[in-house]
Formats: structure tokens, C-alpha cells, sequence
């Protein structure tokens, strides 16, 4: 029952999708206030309760693990931790669609029910593309990709969650990386809403900035914690992959990111107009090309749940009608979309428009790659392409960008002189040149390693030159957001460049009571003993670790076989010290009765995810200065309407 | 600067840098791009010494060895046409590494002519399969054993 309520609620709210784009079309027409164009954002608003309902349902069946619900059957069993049984609802293709869905009408709700700076055909003409954006995936859920399809007879028991996926960090890794991925489709509306009306102004970006700020945030804490999640649970002591999967979320990230860069220019200065719509479509388009690679079977991974060609190519079709039209309509209409204010190359505008050019060159180096095995397999070689080709070909537009990175704060709106931030410059070159010496001598490193090092302590001090010469407590929190963002990118480079430059590997064959070292630590393996979990044996290996001679730590990595399905993981154990991190996993036995133990002590690894989680911070305060500021602006308007008012009456 | 041209300069600028990135990509991904090789190819055609490739065959059953420091193994990876290439990898071996099934080595043809893998990939589970094995078995499904396949499709 709960299962088919939830079927009729996506029905109902695909229904409203085609009401949605229908009222914002008819709107346009007229003159923006017909009696069907009033059903529009009633018709969003409902439509995303609707889909919380139809997702609240699948969520019920998975927790009662209700095993008459094919979905259920092929991806969830009895014996499983509640938690997991509830993220497993999204560890499939189907769910994981529908919870796509509901991001995506929730984005939309919330537009309708909060957004009343745009004009009201703007307005309109937004909730008309987002309506027709849902529709697709509407279809594509309802026509191909049921979650609620019942089985003819209730499976005795369920197929299970692969193993790989119950952990906890997918309980939340998806609905994060989702939200940003799907709230760019808000980013992606307005744009075309402003396509439609060719009303391009400061005001449009501040309506569109705080979306962009709040998916951009998802979507790095997202990338963040998948890459976490990869670096502990894989057991390989990678961080980053260069797979495709990745770069899936990667390329909507960098695409934000100069949108998110190019919104606060429209939003200041009334310029790069075209440039943000450009950017507006192009983001969103990336996270549908992220979805279509990896929910198409294309690629193959632990992401790719369902290979069914017929499914890939409903997507395709999805993408070629929402990005083409999109760009066919940015083509066509471009032209008509006057130029925006005037500034120097030598200003704040100038740095973040080659910030915007540099952040484009990385996303079009990421997709080349990404999309290459793709092309060359239409023509029957098959190759793999990963960081040789990846890490230097994005470096030379990386450190670039992180130049300006630096330095642009430091410049004025519309026209400066490179003179009066000489000194800036100055320190900054002086830092970037000491450090090349510094950690030539110190460290035997590959040149971007060395280059990444430099350029992260350079940065870090650059980030807070924005504030020098200015009272701190005046300073307004999207500033402060700036220079935190700024620092978390300097913190995470220089956590991968020191995994890179400094870390240390060890690969041993011990017998219970051996001794072995990486870096500063001694490993000593104690005994290897079984474990048994809920689903699944483990044998565990006992170990204890000093740091240093210090006082020596107790872990125990297993090596665990899952019997529903049948697989082995890996359950490597992490030692945190401010420094770094001691990485061990526990391999087999080896034929001769010893067993292998992998080691890998990396200094200073966890800033990786700590300058990860700055930056998302730096993101939230932004988002909270935008609109502190927009809330008092709002207020000081309505006074002003108010006194209006009383002076009218008053006379 | 001519204010009348600034869009246009700035369009140009963006232009020459996108395009200077992909032209970039595109000759870097010709030599960097690590191919894919059957035994029986790699035999016929090696590739350079040192270049980073991918080998993907059948492990062949009886060839997998422990040197004595424990860690290191050797195996021999077998193709069509009795076509075998030996390959030396230190380090974990995969979860479902087993004789007589598929595995993909990424590495490097060392100068004796061994292949010196840096990274096995073995079939995950039923549901994660490494793509070059999935192709493997509409190549190869003739050559081998019914029981190496399943799973593969």
C-alpha cells in the first residue's frame, strides 16, 4: 500500500510538472499575470511535497526491508543495521534517481515559495524550465526506472547491498553530493528564465547567487567526503582516483566555481552578463553529463549499479534536449543581451575573468579526458587515461589560477594600478621563491609536488592579505568567507602535495610477533585472530604502533567476507596525529604462514579534508552574509513602502 | 585597450585559452593515455619499456608463486593462441584474485620482459567488474573455460 501511494504521488507530481511549465509558458505570453499563470508556483510548491511523500515511501519500505517491492528485493536483506537498510534505499539506480527527483523538487518548491526579488516574468519563465527540466526525470523515473515495481510472488529473501556500500559514510556521501549536483538545476532555470525575458541584471545574479553559494557547498563537501570515503574504505591510500566517476562531480564543481566567481562580478558591477548565463547553463549541464556516465553503465564502477542500455540512452536523449536546447537558445539569444559596465584588465574584474577562463581550461582538460576511453572505444581501442595525464595537464592551468588566487583580492573594482599592490605581489613572489629553495633542499620530490608545497604556504599568507590595513570587526562576513574559502584551498594543496612529497610505503610479510617500520613508526604485529559480525567473518590483525618509540597504540584491520552478496573488503585502520596519518590494512596469508600487512605513514594527509571543509565553510559564510544583507535590504524597502504609504494617506 | 572592443577581446581571450586547453589535452592524452593490451597483442606488438599500459588476460592456473620476502608474486598472464606473458606485482593482491580467472595489470613492460604491475584489478563482485574483462569475454569467451567467464558478461 505504502509502495503504491508513493507511485501515485510521482504520477501526481509529473502532473503538476506539465501544469508548471504550462502556466510559466502561458505567463509569458501574456502579460505575466493570466489566472493560470497564479497555479505556477502552487503547482511547484505542491509538487515537491508530493515527491518528499513518494520519497518519505521508499524510505518506509526499505526500513521494513517490505520484500514484495522488487527494488527492495534486489538491493536490501533482513540482515542489515537499520541505517544501512535506509541508506540502502539510495544505494541503487532507482532510488538513487528518485532521490535526484526530490532534491530537484525541493530546489524547485523552495524557489517558488521564497523567491520575490526577480521580475515576475523572469519569475515565471524560471519555473517553466525548472518544470520542464523535472518532467524529463520524471519520465525517465516513471517509464524505465520504477523503485516502486512489486514483484508477482514476495521474495523469501533479499539479494543485499554490496558490501563496499554499508558504511556509514554513504549514508550521507550521496544525499550531500546530490543536493549540489541537482540545486546547480535552480542556477540552470534562471539562466534560461533570463535567456527568455533577456533580463540580465545585478539583481538577477543576487537572486541566483545564494543557490549557487548553497549547491556549491553540497557539492564540496560532497566531493570532500567521497574522497574520504574512497581513501578509508578502498584500503588503496588514495584520495583521488582520476576515475570517472569522480570526475563526474569534479567538472560541476569547477564549473560553480566560476560561476559562483562570476555571479558576485554581475551581482557588484553589472558585468560579464553573457559569461554567467554561459556558466549557469554549463554547470547544471555538467552534473546531467555526471549522471548520464554514471547511471548510463558506460562506466563501470561501484557507482554504476544498473547496466541497461535502454536506460542509457533515455538519459542521452534527456541531455541532448535540456543542453542543446539550452545552448540553442543561449545562441540565438546572446547577441540581444546588451553589454554589461566597462573595466581594466588590472582589476578585480580582470583577475577573476582570467580566474573564470583558468577554472573553464581545467573543466575542458577534466572532460577530454573523462570523455577519450569513451571515443576511442567506438573505435575499438581501449585505453585508460589517469593522472599522467590528469595531474600535469591540470597543473598548468592549476597554478595559474591559484596565482590569481592570490593576488586579485587585492585589487579595486573597474581600474587599478598593478603598482599600488606591489608590495602584495612582492611578498608573495618572495614566499613562492623561498619556498622552491627551501623544499628543493628538503625534500626529493617530483616538480608539482614541490610546486604544490610552495605554492600552499604562499597562499595561505596571501589568502589573509584582503584583510590587512582594514578593521576586522567591520569586515563583512562574505569577506571573511572569501579568506577562509582562500586558506581551505591552501590548506588542501598543501595536504596533497605533502602526501605526494613525503609519504612513506611499506608492504611486509609478518609473522605473528613480527616487527616492521614506516617512517617514524614501529608496527609490531601481535596475534591475527577471526571476528564475526552481523553479516559477515573477518580475521583481524592485531597490531600495536608506536610513534617514535612513544607509548604504543593498539589497531586491529580486518580483512572481511560479506555473505550476502559474497565479498571481501578490506577494514584499514587510521592513527590520526596532527602530522599525518598511519594507514594499515590487513592483506592474506601468504604460503609460507605469514601474513601481509600494508603501511603507509603520510604527513600532513588530513589537511586534504580539512582545507575541503574551510572552503565549504568559507561557502556558508558567504551564504550567510548574501542574505543577512539581502534580508535588511528587504527590510529598509518595505519601511520605505510603508512611509510611502502613511504620506499618501496622510495627504 | 579600446573600451568598444572590450567584449570582444575578452571573448577572444576566453576562446584562445579554451581551445589552448584542449589542443593541450588532446596531445597529452596521445601519449599519455595508457592503452590496453591482450597477451597475445603485447607479444606481437609490445609496447615501449617503461610506458604505462594495461594487460588483461587469464591468470594462468599453476603459475602463481610467492617469492621468499612474502610480499612479492609472480604470475603468468595467458591469452588466445598460447600467447603467455609473465607478471611480477608486490603489494595485496585483490580480493577475488584467483587462478584461473580474469585479471587487468596496470603497469609497465620491464626490460627482461616481464610486466612489473603496479595495480591489480580483479573482478569486485558480481556487480563490479573492471570494463576490460567485460569486452575480454566477448573476445575470448571461445578460448576459456566455461567457470573463468561467469560473472564476466
Amino acid at each position: 500500500m505504502i509502495a503504491e501511494i508513493g507511485l501515485a504521488a510521482l504520477w501526481l507530481a509529473a502532473a503538476l510538472a506539465v501544469l508548471q511549465l504550462a502556466g510559466g509558458l502561458l505567463a509569458l505570453r501574456g502579460d505575466g499575470a493570466n489566472e493560470i499563470a497564479a497555479l505556477t508556483r502552487p503547482a511547484a510548491v505542491l509538487q515537491g511535497g508530493l515527491v518528499a511523500l513518494a520519497f518519505g515511501a521508499l524510505l518506509w519500505v526499505f526500513a521494513i526491508t517490505d520484500l514484495s517491492v522488487k527494488l527492495v528485493a534486489t538491493s536490501s536483506h533482513t540482515a542489515k543495521p537499520l541505517i544501512f537498510k535506509i541508506s540502502g534505499a539510495w544505494g541503487n539506480h532507482e532510488g538513487s534517481m528518485l532521490l535526484w527527483v526530490t532534491v530537484m523538487a525541493l530546489a524547485g518548491a523552495l524557489i517558488a515559495a521564497i523567491e520575490r526579488r526577480l521580475p515576475e516574468r523572469t519569475m515565471q519563465a524560471t519555473l517553466a524550465a525548472q518544470g520542464f527540466v523535472a518532467l524529463g526525470f520524471y519520465a525517465f523515473l516513471l517509464l524505465s526506472s520504477n523503485p516502486f515495481e512489486r514483484l508477482p510472488q514476495p521474495a523469501v529473501e533479499g539479494l543485499g547491498l554490496n558490501p563496499l556500500l554499508q558504511d556509514i559514510g554513504l549514508a550521507f556521501h550521496p544525499p550531500t553530493l546530490y543536493i549540489g549536483y541537482v540545486g546547480l538545476s535552480v542556477a540552470f532555470s534562471f539562466a534560461v528564465g533570463a535567456l527568455i525575458t533577456r533580463q540580465v541584471t545585478p539583481d538577477f545574479a543576487r537572486a541566483m547567487r545564494p543557490w549557487i553559494l548553497g549547491a556549491w557547498v553540497f557539492l564540496t563537501l560532497g566531493l570532500t567526503a567521497g574522497s574520504y570515503w574512497a581513501y578509508y574504505e578502498l584500503g588503496w591510500g588514495g584520495y583521488w582516483f582520476w576515475d570517472p566517476v569522480e570526475n563526474a562531480a569534479l567538472m560541476p564543481w569547477l564549473a560553480a566555481t566560476a560561476l559562483l566567481h562570476s555571479a558576485s562580478v554581475l551581482a557588484g558591477r553589472d558585468a560579464l552578463r553573457v559569461w554567467t548565463i554561459m556558466l549557469g547553463v554549463v554547470a547544471f549541464s555538467m552534473s546531467m553529463l555526471g549522471t548520464f556516465l554514471v547511471r548510463s553503465g558506460v562506466l563501470t564502477s561501484v557507482h554504476a549499479f544498473a547496466v541497461d542500455p535502454e536506460r542509457g540512452s533515455f538519459i542521452l536523449f534527456l541531455l541532448a534536449i535540456y543542453i542543446g536546447g539550452a545552448l540553442l537558445l543561449f545562441a540565438l539569444r546572446a547577441g540581444a543581451i546588451s553589454e554589461g559596465e566597462r573595466f581594466s584588465m588590472a582589476s578585480r574584474e580582470g583577475a577573476l575573468v582570467v580566474n573564470n577562463v583558468m577554472l573553464s581550461a581545467i573543466l575542458a582538460v577534466v572532460l577530454l579526458g573523462t570523455l577519450y576511453p569513451l571515443l576511442t572505444e567506438a573505435f575499438d581501442v581501449r585505453v585508460s587515461v589517469g593522472p599522467p595525464y590528469f595531474n600535469p595537464v591540470g597543473a598548468i592551468f592549476a597554478f595559474p589560477m591559484l596565482t590569481v588566487m592570490a593576488v586579485g583580492p587585492l585589487l579595486r573594482w573597474r581600474q587599478d594600478r598593478w603598482g599600488r599592490i606591489s608590495k602584495e605581489m612582492g611578498l608573495v613572489a618572495a614566499l613562492l621563491l623561498a619556498g622552491v629553495v627551501l623544499f628543493g633542499l628538503l625534500a626529493e620530490a617530483s616538480l608539482l609536488a614541490l610546486l604544490g608545497l610552495t605554492f600552499a604556504v604562499a597562499l595561505a599568507a596571501a589568502s589573509f592579505l584582503p584583510l590587512k590595513g582594514r578593521n576586522l570587526r567591520r569586515v563583512p562576513i562574505a569577506t571573511w568567507g572569501m579568506v577562509v574559502a582562500h586558506l581551505g584551498v591552501a590548506m588542501m594543496l598543501f595536504g596533497m602535495a605533502s602526501e605526494s612529497a613525503f609519504s612513506k610505503e611499506k608492504l611486509a610479510a609478518l609473522e605473528e610477533g613480527g616487527m616492521t617500520s614506516v617512517g617514524p613508526w614501529s608496527v609490531r604485529l601481535e596475534a591475527v585472530e577471526p571476528v564475526a559480525g552481523p553479516n559477515w567473518t573477518a580475521i583481524a590483525g592485531r597490531m600495536s604502533a608506536s610513534y617514535e618509540q612513544g607509548e604504543p597504540v593498539q589497531i586491529a584491520p580486518q580483512s572481511r567476507n560479506f555473505w550476502a552478496p559474497p565479498q571481501q573488503t578490506t577494514e584499514s585502520v587510521l592513527i590520526t596525529r596532527w602530522d599525518g596519518q598511519l594507514y594499515a590494512v590487513m592483506g592474506g596469508s601468504s604460503t609460507d604462514g605469514r601474513w601481509q600487512v600494508r603501511l603507509w605513514w603520510k604527513p600532513f594527509v588530513t589537511f586534504i579534508w580539512y582545507g575541503g571543509l574551510l572552503v565549504a565553510l568559507g561557502g556558508v559564510m558567504a551564504l550567510v552574509g548574501r542574505v543577512r544583507v539581502d534580508l535588511r535590504r528587504r527590510l529598509v524597502r518595505r519601511k520605505l513602502a510603508e512611509r510611502r504609504n502613511d504620506m499618501e494617506t496622510a495627504v | 585597450m579600446k573600451a568598444k572592443h572590450q567584449r570582444l577581446v575578452l571573448v577572444l581571450l576566453a576562446l584562445v585559452a579554451l581551445i589552448g586547453a584542449a589542443l593541450l589535452a588532446i596531445y597529452a592524452l596521445r601519449n599519455q593515455a595508457s592503452y590496453f593490451y591482450l597477451p597475445e597483442q603485447m607479444e606481437a606488438d609490445p609496447p615501449q619499456v617503461g610506458q604505462a599500459v594495461r594487460l588483461g588476460g587469464m591468470v594462468a592456473p599453476g603459475s602463481l608463486a610467492t617469492m621468499p620476502d612474502g610480499i612479492t608474486v609472480t604470475f603468468t598472464v595467458t591469452g588466445r593462441e598460447d600467447s603467455a606473458i609473465a607478471v611480477r606485482y608486490a603489494g595485496i593482491l585483490p580480493d577475488l584474485f584467483v587462478e584461473g580467472s580474469g585479471v587487468v595489470a596496470e603497469g609497465r613492460l620491464g626490460a627482461d620482459g616481464t610486466f612489473v604491475a603496479d595495480n591489480l584489478l580483479a573482478k569486485h563482485d558480481e556487480n563490479y567488474v573492471p570494463r576490460e574483462l567485460e569486452g575480454m569475454s566477448e573476445h575470448q569467451a571461445a578460448e576459456m573455460a566455461e567457470e573463468t567467464t561467469v560473472g564476466l558478461e
